[in-house]
């Protein structure tokens, strides 16, 4: 549903999207994840028609958004960075404004955005103005115009910023309701949100896409992929840790103290499971352990390893100077 | 056609979500109305026109045209909404279109609001109400000039203020083209096809031949092709600024 080829954007001298491609399908949630000015708002407003890329193409359900612009906005529904929506209007002014745009009239109109308002939970503000509204309000009314003309392809720039727990759960929730018939794209740097929401990740530094695959894929990479924790009871954790080192299928151990609660990390060699043997192992020599859990892995850690090196040479130069 | 439509009915009604609209209103009418009966000598003059009454136009549009233009794009930028509105599915154009429309509506609205001196002179005296129909039209096409000249310079910046002081700054500029002074200042050694440029680019001097009465062909085209020239720019300024 929706394709893109090669995109790039350059400001002057500053090349901010550097030949990004990916195409996303019906059902999938796609994670856009990178660090602060990696280019995941400069790839969302190309691909939205705001900025016309330097070069590439973004497809939209067959339609090119720089030869065919109105065919492919309107198959589009996007939440811009920071959610703008215009102050002076009440949040019901608003969605009837988008609502007309978007050429849905009287009764259909009237009942998609009831409906709309329904889902987001913003029925109860939808006659305050919405420089009224607090941020979480404000984020959902943004939602709600993205929603109203039930778009095939919808691009949210973090959807749930500004919103509490709870608002952001529920936020998921929609959106894992929208994704079998849509395809989804969001931004976000809450990995935590990835793994909620998403069938997909894409890691992007640099204006590059640098990882891409199913959140667990991305979670393989971390080394805490199959890594076991330990909780220790008592004993000694360096004497337990120098034993476990000796064992095979064992990359690294670590000594960890949380709490007070002391504790190891075994990471594993190539991600393999080892917390079989390591079970074993500490029944056999009779070690206090009260707790034992295996890591799946971890994106932050990947998203770490990923986009650190690229980050850098900013910092070298920085000493440099 | 209908997004055009749209766009003019949000921006207009945006107008009078605020106090500026009845603020901006208060404010023709009341310096409207100092500068026709106590500069412009209305009463003293002893004719039943509204010759006064326009006079002064081009010098309060000076000043008030530009504060209702600065906001056009400016706002938009500031507030981000500008991503918003032009991601939807419109064409520039439209979205240009609608908000000048909007913004010469609004002219529009203040300059009815202006009929009691109309009822005024009608009352006092015998006058000439083509006359005055040609004012108020002429009225109208200068404050859609400078509307069209103040939203381009809206669309490249997303302070008002500095759309507010460019804005009146090229309107002055356009405005003392024709006078006197700026061509007795050229008169000396600029070329005589110059000079006549120069005064046919004068905002004042087809302003007041319409006033006069007569509606002539090259004011309207004059008028137009400003509108027409200034929101081509706007448009192309928006597409090219439109990143920053």
């Amino acid at each position: 549903m929706l394709e893109i080829n090669h995109l790039v954007k350059k400001f002057g001298p500053l090349t901010a999207v550097d030949g990004v491609s990916f195409a996303v399908a019906e059902g999938e949630v796609l994670g856009f994840l990178g660090p602060n000015g990696a280019g995941k708002s400069t790839t969302m407003k190309m691909i939205t028609g705001f900025l016309a890329p330097t070069s590439g193409t973004a497809v939209i359900c067959g339609h090119d958004i720089e030869t065919e612009p109105l065919a492919a906005k309107r198959r589009i529904g996007y939440l811009p960075e920071g959610a703008p929506a215009y102050p002076d209007m009440t949040t019901a002014e608003f969605l009837d404004f988008v609502a007309h745009i978007r050429g849905l009239r009287g009764v259909e109109a009237r009942r998609r955005i009831g409906y709309i308002a329904d889902l987001i939970h913003i029925a109860d503000v939808m006659h305050q103005p919405i420089e009224t509204l607090s941020k979480g309000y404000r984020r959902r009314v943004g939602v709600a115009q993205a929603l109203l003309h039930d778009p095939s392809v919808l691009i949210l720039d973090e959807p749930t910023d500004g919103l509490d727990p709870n608002q952001k759960y529920e936020m998921r929730g929609i959106i894992r309701e929208l994704s079998p018939h849509k395809a989804i794209v969001i931004s976000t740097h809450l990995l935590e949100e990835v793994e909620a929401v998403c069938n997909r990740a894409i890691i992007i530094a640099g204006g590059r896409v640098l990882a891409d695959g199913t959140p667990a894929d991305l979670a393989a990479r971390s080394r805490y992929h199959n890594a076991v924790r330990l909780d220790l009871a008592s004993g000694d954790a360096a004497t337990i840790a120098a034993e476990l080192r000796e064992r095979p299928g064992v990359a690294a151990v670590e000594i960890t103290a949380d709490e007070g609660q002391a504790g190891l990390c075994v990471f594993a060699q190539d991600g393999q499971p080892i917390s079989d043997a390591i079970v074993r192992f500490a029944r056999e020599r009779g070690w206090p352990v009260t707790g034992l859990y295996v890591e799946r892995g971890r994106l932050d850690d990947v998203f770490r390893t990923i986009t650190a090196p690229l980050e850098l040479p900013r910092s070298a130069l920085l000493n440099a100077a | 056609m209908t997004r055009t439509f749209t766009i003019f009915r949000r921006e207009l009604r945006g107008y009078f979500a605020t106090p500026l609209a009845y603020l901006f209103i208060v404010i023709f009418l009341v310096l409207a109305g100092v500068l026709t009966f106590f500069v412009g000598n209305f009463f003293d003059r002893g004719q039943a026109d509204l010759q006064p009454f326009f006079t002064f136009h081009p010098w309060l549009y000076l000043v008030l045209i530009p504060a209702l233009s600065m906001r056009l794009w400016a706002e938009e930028r500031k507030s981000g909404t500008i991503e918003l509105f032009l991601t939807l599915p419109i064409r520039l154009s439209e979205a240009v279109i609608g908000k000048f429309l909007a913004a010469w509506c609004f002219a529009g609205i203040a300059l009815v609001l202006t009929f009691p001196f109309w009822v005024t002179v009608n009352v006092l005296g015998d006058s000439d109400n083509g006359v005055i129909l040609a004012g108020y039209l002429a009225s109208w096409l200068m404050a859609g000039a400078v509307l069209a000249i103040g939203a381009a310079v809206s669309a490249v910046t997303k302070n008002q203020v500095i759309a507010f002081v460019v804005t009146a700054a090229l309107v002055f500029v356009l405005a003392v083209a024709g006078t006197p002074v700026v061509l007795g200042l050229l008169q000396p050694w600029a070329p005589s096809g110059v000079i006549r440029a120069v005064a046919g680019i004068s905002l004042f001097a087809h302003f007041a031949a319409i006033t006069r009465g007569v509606v002539a062909v090259r004011d309207l085209v004059y008028f137009l092709s400003i509108i027409v020239a200034f929101l081509a720019a706007n448009a192309v300024l928006i597409d090219l600024k439109k990143a920053d």
